[in-house]
């Protein structure tokens, strides 16, 4: 392996395709990078390790660099995000008992399936999470509120203990990334009520993130990265390349996973419980098409806004998702860029045609499963 | 703080690997801590922190329990807790950021026990002063706050009475005694007031 080594961490999840890709297809090489990927064991660990400079740069949930750079959480540092790595990708599961209570709902009804939890007489309900700045938790917190009768308690549990937690009774429920909640469903403890986009149809679910100071430093660094790593989103998310993927996923040693385990959500086919017929599911993840990859600032502003901040705290989450960056250092490299950088969150109920730098931008569905939208436009 | 260094620290132990948890606590035991508890497993750890209240709590690095501990060391001020982390490999540089991060601090070299001590105690000594520091600053910009309210209303009275500077604020003293409130409790329902009428 020749070229500049960048460090990169990342969590081993399905989502960290965009990185295995981008390594093994040789995308970093052709940009002279050592693609250096570093399995962190936690989403602590990889936090303090790129906030202390260990990592030059790593896969993140979307809220934590805008938590840090908002010096929310217990190591605040000014971290950038340079480019969505995917859309979506996580699922809603109940245990058991808990699923029999639920008869009737069916799956991907997310206000039905709130308003059956809410009628529900009894304790609090507790429902696992994988860390405290993740789009999970945000997304547990917007849609439980529209039920304020309801207490919930959100625990956190790291994503491979997720179906012990479920099994054993420690979480009644639990909001995890792929391939968690099949691997529940696969050993009979949890049925899947439904997908993180039953809630909001176009959650940044993972980031990639560099420390601001390293990114005003290492300017050609970050686009060699960032283009390495568009390029794989984008072979990712052909549909002729998923059976592929799924393959050098299985195999790739970053992973570590059976392509059993990486295939449902890949394909976007999950099985919601051991008896029951694969779901379709549309977008489960987006690596690429419809401008995923774009950091769009309105995105952050919602962060932001669900994390409970001012307006100059919202105007900080803003300038961490560096669309200006992405632009300048994708734009010149065929990216059809949108013409705004920020859009009116929830307001896309279909698939719209929008203004971009080539004109064959179709930005994808983003409403809310309570309809709402989000302007963070700055008030004139 | 030399009071607080001598003081025998309580320290909660959380680590899967019986054996290694047995080494570890001899090893504090060793270094003169005798208040130790181990626990193998996190589904209980809310209920301990707050039953055991630890000074500093220890946890590998590689141990993927720590979010969950992160999250419980951090929930609430009176859970607040330091987190000291187990590296299996020597780093001054990185133990050093991260104390100086004031949060965490990384326990170089595994359980190379000789350098445990001064490392826990910093630790621990440093999270206080953060937390120190934290509460102060949060005391200050409580105070700007309430400064630029109490201007605020001593400039409603000032424009509505056409009195003095220090005429108003004599005014906003006396009516919060009379009242037994605070000077910052009556400017702000002044102030309230002022904005559902304008």
């Amino acid at each position: 392996m020749t070229g500049t080594v960048l460090n990169c961490g990342y969590v081993p999840l399905v989502d960290c395709a965009p990185l295995v890709i981008a390594k093994e297809l040789g995308f970093a090489a052709e940009q002279g990078l050592a693609l250096n990927l570093v399995q962190q064991p936690s989403w602590s660990a990889l936090r303090d390790m790129l906030a202390l400079g260990h990592l030059d740069a790593a896969q993140m949930l979307s809220p934590m660099p805008v938590a840090m750079s908002l010096g929310l959480g217990s190591l605040p540092a000014d971290v950038d995000t340079l480019m969505v790595l995917s859309v979506n990708g996580t699922v809603f599961g109940v245990s058991n008992p808990l699923a029999a209570d639920l008869e009737g709902v069916s799956f991907g009804d997310a206000p039905a399936l709130l308003s059956a939890l809410a009628r529900r007489k009894g304790a609090t309900l507790r429902i696992g999470v994988p860390f405290h700045y993740s789009m999970h938790r945000l997304l547990l917190s917007y849609w439980t509120a529209a039920a304020p009768e309801m207490t919930v308690e959100e625990v956190t549990v790291p994503p491979p203990r997720m179906a012990d937690a479920v099994g054993e009774g420690f979480v009644d429920a639990f909001w995890v990334g792929e391939p968690w909640g099949s691997v529940a469903v696969q050993k009979g403890v949890a049925q899947l009520m439904m997908t993180g986009r039953d809630v909001w149809q176009f959650a940044p679910e993972k980031v990639l993130a560099a420390r601001h100071d390293w990114v005003v430093e290492n300017d050609d660094l970050a686009r060699r990265l960032m283009v390495a790593v568009y390029q794989a989103a984008a072979w990712l998310d052909a549909p002729k390349n998923k059976p592929l993927a799924v393959e050098i996923l299985g195999r790739s040693a970053h992973l570590s996973m059976s392509t059993d385990l990486i295939d449902p959500a890949v394909s976007g086919q999950l099985v919601p419980r051991p008896d029951a017929p694969p779901q379709t599911i549309d977008r489960f993840i987006q690596f690429h098409n419809h401008a995923a990859n774009f950091p769009w600032r309105s995105q952050a502003a919602w962060i932001g806004h669900q994390l409970g901040i001012d307006a100059a705290g919202i105007a900080r989450a803003k300038a961490s998702f560096r669309s200006d960056l992405y632009r300048r250092h994708l734009g010149d490299f065929g990216s059809d860029m949108p013409g705004a950088s920020e859009k009116v969150e929830g307001s896309l109920q279909v698939e719209t045609a929008v203004a971009s730098s080539r004109g064959h931008l179709i930005l994808a569905p983003d409403a809310f499963f309570d309809g709402r939208t989000f302007d963070f436009s700055p008030i004139e | 703080m030399s009071a607080g260094m001598n003081r025998n620290l309580r320290i909660l132990v959380v680590e899967p690997d019986p054996e290694r948890v047995r080494e570890i606590v001899e090893a504090l035991q060793s270094a003169g801590w005798s208040d130790v508890q181990a626990m193998t497993r996190v589904a209980t750890l809310d209920r301990t922190v707050k039953a055991f209240a630890p000074d500093i709590v220890l946890i590998d690095l590689a141990n993927p329990d720590r979010d969950t501990l992160e999250q419980i060391t951090q929930a609430t001020e009176a859970s607040k807790r330091a987190v000291a982390l187990f590296v299996d490999r020597t780093d001054d540089t990185l133990t050093q950021a991260a104390l100086n991060a004031g949060v965490s601090a990384y326990v170089v070299d595994g359980l190379q026990m000789d350098r445990i001590k001064p490392v826990l105690e910093t630790a621990v000594a440093r999270f206080k002063i953060t937390r120190q520091m934290q509460s102060e600053l949060d005391a200050a910009k409580r105070a700007l706050v309430d400064r630029k309210t109490i201007d605020r209303a001593k400039g409603i009275i000032m424009r509505q009475r056409a009195l003095s500077e220090d005429a108003a604020y004599a005014l906003l003293r006396k009516t919060a005694m009379d009242q037994s409130r605070k000077v910052i409790d009556v400017a702000q329902a002044l102030v309230t007031a002022a904005d559902l009428l304008s």
